[in-house]
């Protein structure tokens, strides 16, 4: 099978970085909470998994304190949308290709 | 080695999760149908128990004793918790059959768009019947409600936006017509809410 795998981002293959970018492509910013809700992942497995897109620089994080409770914030970096949607093309392009076989 | 892996699912995580943190779809129809029936019986009990007949914007101290206000009052502010609470109680109900957080950032969302024009018209509301303007009452609490919804749209169905406008539309008539300002009031509270109710749970809940 001849599958063009270029334009897919390693960073990518796992679908909870996937989540976490589609989550933060349509809202300005989400709070690691929120972002741990929606993707239904434990603490440790969020942390991990934004730690690797942080270090890509496809999000950034905002670390401020709420009182006393420290309050993380993650958004999207211009860099990071560019990424997801050159991403997003590869994809359509690989199911088109896909389904011609 | 990853020759095998399923893109199309990817795309649907992907396109799940857009919709799942951008759009608060646990809104319910069955609620929309309840709320206007809340408006018809309310609208009802005011015109034909209460005789609330507004002929004009000066309708105040002459045009009701001040015990059938407070009645009134208590009628409307009856009808008003009856449909939040019918509301917040089916999108509860909504939220756990989906297996989605109820309280999450769209739904704040959600209730931040809705509060900001509903809490300027209730301030309004409170500062013209002050002043002896009770007359735009009805007309008034339909424009900002229709304003909420145009607002709420954005953060849920796309068919929330046209039933605002739809009821901002019918408010501003209402003030033209001002003597047939609670036939509007029914047509938006009342029966727009049961036809867009029932069209929202028949499209999006089964």
């Amino acid at each position: 099978m001849n599958v063009p795998l270029e334009g897919l981002h390693k960073a990518f293959e796992s679908r909870i970085r996937l989540g976490i970018m589609s989550a933060l492509a349509v809202n300005e910013s989400l709070d690691f909470n929120s972002l741990k809700e929606y993707l239904g992942i434990t603490d440790g497995n969020l942390a991990s998994h934004a730690k690797a897109l942080e270090k890509e620089r496809f999000i950034a994080v905002e670390k401020t304190f709420i009182g006393r409770k420290p309050n993380t914030r993650y958004y999207m970096t211009s860099e990071g949308r560019a990424a997801f949607m050159h991403h997003l093309d590869a994809l359509e392009k690989l199911i088109k290709s896909q389904k011609q076989l | 080695m990853n020759e095998q892996r399923d893109y199309s699912r990817d795309i649907q995580e992907i396109r799940s999760m857009m919709e799942r943190s951008s759009k608060f779809l646990s809104l319910s129809g069955l609620a929309g149908i309840f709320a206007g029936v809340y408006a018809l019986t309310g609208v009802s009990i005011a015109h034909f128990l209460l005789k609330f007949r507004p002929m004009g914007i000066d309708y105040g101290q002459n045009g009701l004793a001040p015990s059938a206000w407070t009645q009134l009052l208590i009628v409307a502010g009856a009808v008003l918790l009856l449909a939040v609470g019918t509301a917040v109680w089916f999108s509860y109900r909504q939220s756990v059959k989906r297996a989605e957080p109820f309280w999450n950032p769209v739904s704040r969302r959600l209730v931040y768009h809705m509060g900001v024009p509903l809490a300027t018209g209730g301030f309004l509301l409170i500062f013209l019947m002050i002043q002896g303007a009770a007359g735009l009452l009805a007309p008034l609490t339909m424009v900002f409600y229709g304003l909420a919804l145009f607002n709420a749209g954005q953060d849920s169905y796309r068919e929330v936006k046209s039933l605002g406008l739809i009821l901002t539309a019918l408010g501003l008539l209402s003030v033209l017509l001002i003597q047939f300002q609670l036939l509007f009031w029914a047509a938006g509270f009342g029966l727009m809410h049961i036809i867009y109710g029932i069209y929202i749970h028949l499209t999006y809940e089964r």
